[in-house]
């Protein structure tokens, strides 16, 4: 019988110890953090993926708790909707951010560019374009490694299996710009999306070579022979170095361009509405 | 030229060695203790060897097919290895069924669920091992009656207060007679050609020397891990009074050591964390022995040997050139 | 007879110096030579020349575009072409200046001879400069800018590399077994122009002859030695090389003035002596062709800017063309490219097909071979999981690149592919 007690006895006491331990270094230790900050990460889709401009999702956070207006405040990947919610949260009217789509530009898909050589390493991009130009005769291109796919923090990409080019699923990318950095080449490129257009209308080749050697390498390629220029009413292309390039805020979508281009390398993308994963 | 161009990063030439080569001289190098085996336990060491060898190869490409969906690595021949190696740690009268519950334990749990060839933390074979001894006891330490040759009958008899019951290993009966028997009637000779009872690749401890300098020649390991364990382990209990020699040869220790403890995956990555892995697993085999419940403390100490790799890893770094010593920093 | 070696790591790959007996010979000249603009590490050169514009051989054509640069000469008496753009040999686009050959000139530009024994350091660095002339071994670092040691530093002795570790190659060798003297009195030009009076020339023990000849050559100048070292890959690394014949160790980061040591290519010393000497530009350089797959092995003396097309002939079963040699040199995508400053020689391999890639069994073989005492196992998993801090903090800055991990690995892994990745984004990290 004693030792019933004893054991009750010294437990009760341990745990009595315990208790008030954990108290005392939890008082000692407390600090204080403005419980809106957990509410709105809450919000928040937690891939710290940085398209906001702060380092993650919390530090984001904290910066709307404290701010006292949302201006400049966008978390692309909370979408309007999430953005909305963090308005009524923190009782402050929320400015709409442009919208950003990551497009690729590039179209030079397996069939449309001939392999010249084989590239025996590991599959990653960086790696290949450290080595040498790629396995295609454009310097430019891409090369199919997927480390933008890797990249993507929003499961957003894909390769096509098809072309094995990367490609973008608009209704998920937040314009965070991580596949922009991932790509060694900069091919994946970042087009604001105003409000009143669905669509983005960009050159897919990123190829500086003069025409005959654009030619010869890819059957999508841009030659600069400056068609799209002309045909451009409200003088959005520019040609630098034989590649065209369309300033997204200055074109209309009218499309006259796609139609003149000879190497099919303007391509209308259609950007779907941003759905919250 | 018609050929297409390869293109990749530098270096553009390549040893001639691999890993396929360098499993496949282990394989060289355990089949001398397998002679022995098949000539001490006759058949029965054949049938549980081929047992545990198919049974590891079949749950490896299992797995490979099935779980990972990735190419088959049976030609690696790094299954085979842990399959004999299991079947080196068996008794010979083990039930078929436990042999083959051991080697789907080493496979699948001590290999395969890390992630394959490369990813496990400890031995295979010595996972599938204590996973046998601890679930069934009684099996995996009653050894062969039919296995008794004048070397163990000298020694049991020569164990004062012993009963000399046949079918027992030398270390359970130096551990049951408290050390003393005689040591005049122990023949080295007998010993260490291995014609006494025991686990199958254990009592071959010449035909294990072979195999170790087969590996040294062929380069496959270096001295550091083997002498370390064997070096360790004979200083340690000729200082506790025991027989070096004796514990050397008697149990699973050279096994162990040249077999067991230079698994590469499992082993410290430079030649000084090998030396101290060594003696860490010499001196537990013998504290265990010594000490601990269990007459053999091979396979405890190099499990536990191979949980602190990684610590030994971390702080047994390669000086590096132009440094006066580690950083500390580095290592944090 | 002692030989000198470094402690740490190190591979004995095999050698195939299967070229070593045969003599420099000059290459066919080609009536158009392509001259890059980019032949150096550092910025790429500025062009002094129009198209139209005649040339004599040795002319310069190019200017430094930078401190770090050099200078292009014309190695033939011609007409400029035109400046355009052509692919290199990994299939990257570079400026480049074309030269048509005019086999009726004679025209020859020369600098004025020079005495090394009574010229001034810094006229002699200068001619350095003015001669475009850069590391030959294939690193192409401007020799004015090594001559050139930063404030606090005073080197102590000359370090002439001849080891010539890379397998296949034989330039090095055959030029010392040929050009003996020369390369003494270059090297003499260098202690003259750095300012000391020790010079030591690290030769491999695998080339008798050329120890033999450059121990004559050295007997003529006092304070120059040959030093034998035992036949080691990378023996020839700069900081190997200095850890081999002073002993001593270049700390981490640190450039090798900082121990005292300026370390040049033995076919950089025959360089400076021809611009010294003789007032000879840079516009030729020794390469080795070889390799399974090569018609017409040898060595050539190769004027800059010859198409390699016109150089190499190959057979069927080639399916891997290396700028440089087997350990440290680069595969080509793209032959229609000229030969350059940095071009020691041109393996042709016949591989048939590459070996399987396979998990890592941590043998441990990669960090026995590293000379940098670093671990390329955990560096190359450290860059494949994108961790660059602790790449960083791991030493991936101190690889030299030499590929001893990748070539020791019994798996297989592409530990220096992943490495030299590693390297590129640490240095991205910290600009």
């Amino acid at each position: 019988m004693t030792t019933f007690w004893l054991t009750i006895l010294i437990l009760g006491v341990t745990g009595l110890l315990a208790a008030v331990v954990l108290y005392a270094v939890a008082k000692k230790f407390y600090v204080y953090e403005d419980p809106r900050i957990a509410e709105v990460e809450e919000l928040l889709p937690g891939a710290n993926c940085g398209g906001c401009g702060f380092k993650g999702c919390h530090d984001f956070a904290t910066a709307c708790a404290t701010a006292t207006s949302l201006e400049g405040l966008n978390c692309p990947g909370a979408g309007k909707g999430g953005m909305d919610a963090i308005g009524i949260l923190l009782g402050m009217t929320v400015t709409a951010g442009i919208r950003k789509v990551a497009t690729l530009t590039c179209s030079g898909g397996c069939a449309k560019r001939p392999l010249v050589n084989k590239f025996s390493g590991p599959a990653s991009c960086s790696i290949e374009a450290s080595v040498y130009s790629g396995e295609t005769l454009c310097a430019y291109g891409c090369l199919g490694g997927g480390d933008c796919v890797r990249a993507c923090p929003h499961g957003a990409m894909h390769i096509n299996p098809e072309t094995l080019l990367p490609e973008v699923d608009s209704a998920r990318c937040t314009g965070c710009g991580v596949c922009v950095k991932a790509c060694p080449r900069s091919l994946m490129r970042l087009s604001e999306v105003p409000q009143s257009y669905h669509t983005v209308v960009r050159v897919a080749c990123a190829n500086h070579d003069r025409g005959p050697a654009a030619m010869k390498a890819c059957e999508v390629s841009c030659i600069g022979c400056g068609k799209c220029k002309k045909a451009c009413e409200n003088g959005a292309i520019s040609i630098d170095r034989f590649c065209a390039s369309i300033d997204p805020t200055i074109c209309n979508r009218c499309g006259a361009c796609v139609e003149v281009c000879p190497r099919q390398t303007i391509l209308v993308k259609q950007i779907a509405e941003f759905q919250r994963q | 030229m018609s050929q297409e161009l390869i293109i990749s990063g530098s270096p553009h030439i390549h040893t001639r060695d691999s890993v396929d080569r360098r499993m496949w001289n282990v394989v060289i190098a355990l089949l001398p203790a397998l002679a022995v085996a098949l000539w001490v336990f006759g058949l029965s060491a054949l049938w549980i060897t081929l047992l545990a060898v198919g049974a590891c190869m079949a749950t490896e490409w299992i797995i490979e097919r099935y779980c990972f969906r990735r190419p088959c690595t049976l030609t690696n021949g790094s299954a085979i290895i842990t399959g004999l190696l299991l079947a080196f740690n068996l008794p010979n009268i083990l039930p078929w069924w436990m042999v083959i519950i051991g080697a789907v334990v080493a496979i699948g749990i001590g290999k395969m669920s890390f992630g394959g060839l490369g990813c496990n933390i400890w031995n295979p074979a010595l996972v599938g091992r204590v996973f046998l001894l601890l679930s069934f006891p009684a099996a995996m330490t009653t050894w062969d009656p039919a296995v008794s040759s004048g070397l163990m009958q000298a020694v049991h008899t020569g164990a004062s207060g012993v009963d000399a019951e046949t079918g027992a290993t030398l270390l359970a009966t130096l551990k049951n007679s408290g050390h003393a028997i005689d040591m005049s009637r122990v023949d080295w000779l007998t010993l260490g050609i291995g014609d006494m009872n025991g686990s199958l690749g254990e009592v071959g401890s010449l035909a294990i020397l072979i195999g170790l300098v087969w590996m040294l020649i062929t380069r496959v390991i270096t001295w550091h891990i083997p002498v370390a364990v064997l070096g360790s382990a004979a200083l340690l209990s000729w200082a506790t009074g025991a027989n070096p020699g004796l514990e050397l040869l008697a149990g699973g220790l050279m096994l162990g050591a040249v077999f067991m403890a230079t698994d590469y995956v499992t082993s410290p990555m430079t030649h000084w964390g090998q030396i101290i892995y060594g003696v860490l697993i010499g001196v537990l085999t013998i504290i265990i022995r010594r000490w601990g419940a269990y007459p053999e403390g091979v396979s405890f100490a190099i499990l536990l040997g191979n949980s602190v790799t990684p610590l030994i890893n971390k702080y047994c770094r390669p000086r590096r050139f132009g440094m006066r010593k580690i950083r500390k920093e580095v290592a944090a | 007879m002692k030989t000198f070696t470094f402690r740490k790591g190190g591979i004995h790959p095999p050698q195939c110096k299967n070229t070593a007996e045969m003599p420099i010979t000059p290459a066919p000249q080609a009536p158009l030579l392509t001259l890059l603009l980019s032949q150096s590490i550092g910025a790429p050169s500025k062009p002094v020349v129009k198209p139209g514009d005649k040339v004599a051989a040795g002319q310069p054509i190019a200017e430094p575009g930078g401190f770090v640069g050099a200078w292009v000469h014309s190695p033939c008496a011609g007409t400029v072409k035109k400046i355009e753009t052509v692919r290199t040999p990994q299939g990257y686009p570079a400026e480049a200046l074309t030269i048509e050959r005019d086999p009726q000139s004679t025209e020859v530009f020369s600098y004025p001879p020079m005495n090394p024994a009574d010229a001034s350091s810094e006229d002699l660095v200068a001619r350095v400069r003015e001669a475009g002339i850069v590391g030959l071994g294939g690193a192409t670092f401007p020799t004015s800018v090594k001559l050139t040691p930063p404030k606090g530093m005073t080197p102590r002795c000359v370090i002439l590399n001849g080891a010539e570790c890379e397998p296949y190659l034989t330039c090095d060798d055959r030029l010392m077994r040929e050009h003996a003297p020369e390369i003494a009195e270059g090297a003499f030009c260098l202690m003259r122009a750095v300012g000391v009076r020790h010079c030591y020339i690290g030769i491999e023990d695998n080339k008798p002859e050329a120890i033999a000849a450059m121990r004559e050559a050295a007997s003529q100048y006092s304070g120059m030695e040959v030093c034998v070292l035992r036949a080691k890959y990378p023996q020839g690394g700069e900081k190997q090389l200095i850890a081999a014949i002073l002993g001593r160790e270049v700390p981490s980061g640190a450039l090798p003035v900082s121990v005292g040591a300026v370390v040049d290519n033995v076919a950089t010393a025959f360089a400076v002596q021809q611009a010294v000497v003789l007032g000879k530009p840079l516009t030729g350089r020794v390469l080795t062709i070889t390799g399974e797959g090569a018609l017409n092995p040898g060595n050539y003396y190769v004027e800059l800017g010859t198409p390699l097309t016109s150089l190499l002939q190959t057979d069927e079963r080639v399916d891997k063309i290396i700028g440089g040699g087997p350990m440290m040199g680069r595969a080509m995508s793209n032959l229609d490219t000229p030969t350059t400053k940095g071009l020691s020689g041109v393996l042709t391999m016949c591989l048939g097909s590459m070996p399987d890639i396979q998990p890592c069994i941590r043998c441990g073989a990669c960090y026995s071979a590293c000379p940098m005492g670093l671990e390329p196992m955990l560096l190359a998993r450290q860059s494949e999981n994108s961790d660059w801090e602790y790449a960083a903090r791991s030493g991936v800055m101190d690889c030299i690149e030499c590929g001893s991990c990748a070539y020791t690995c019994p798996s297989n892994r592409r530990l220096l592919d992943w490495i030299r990745y590693s390297k590129t984004q640490v240095r991205k990290l910290k600009s």
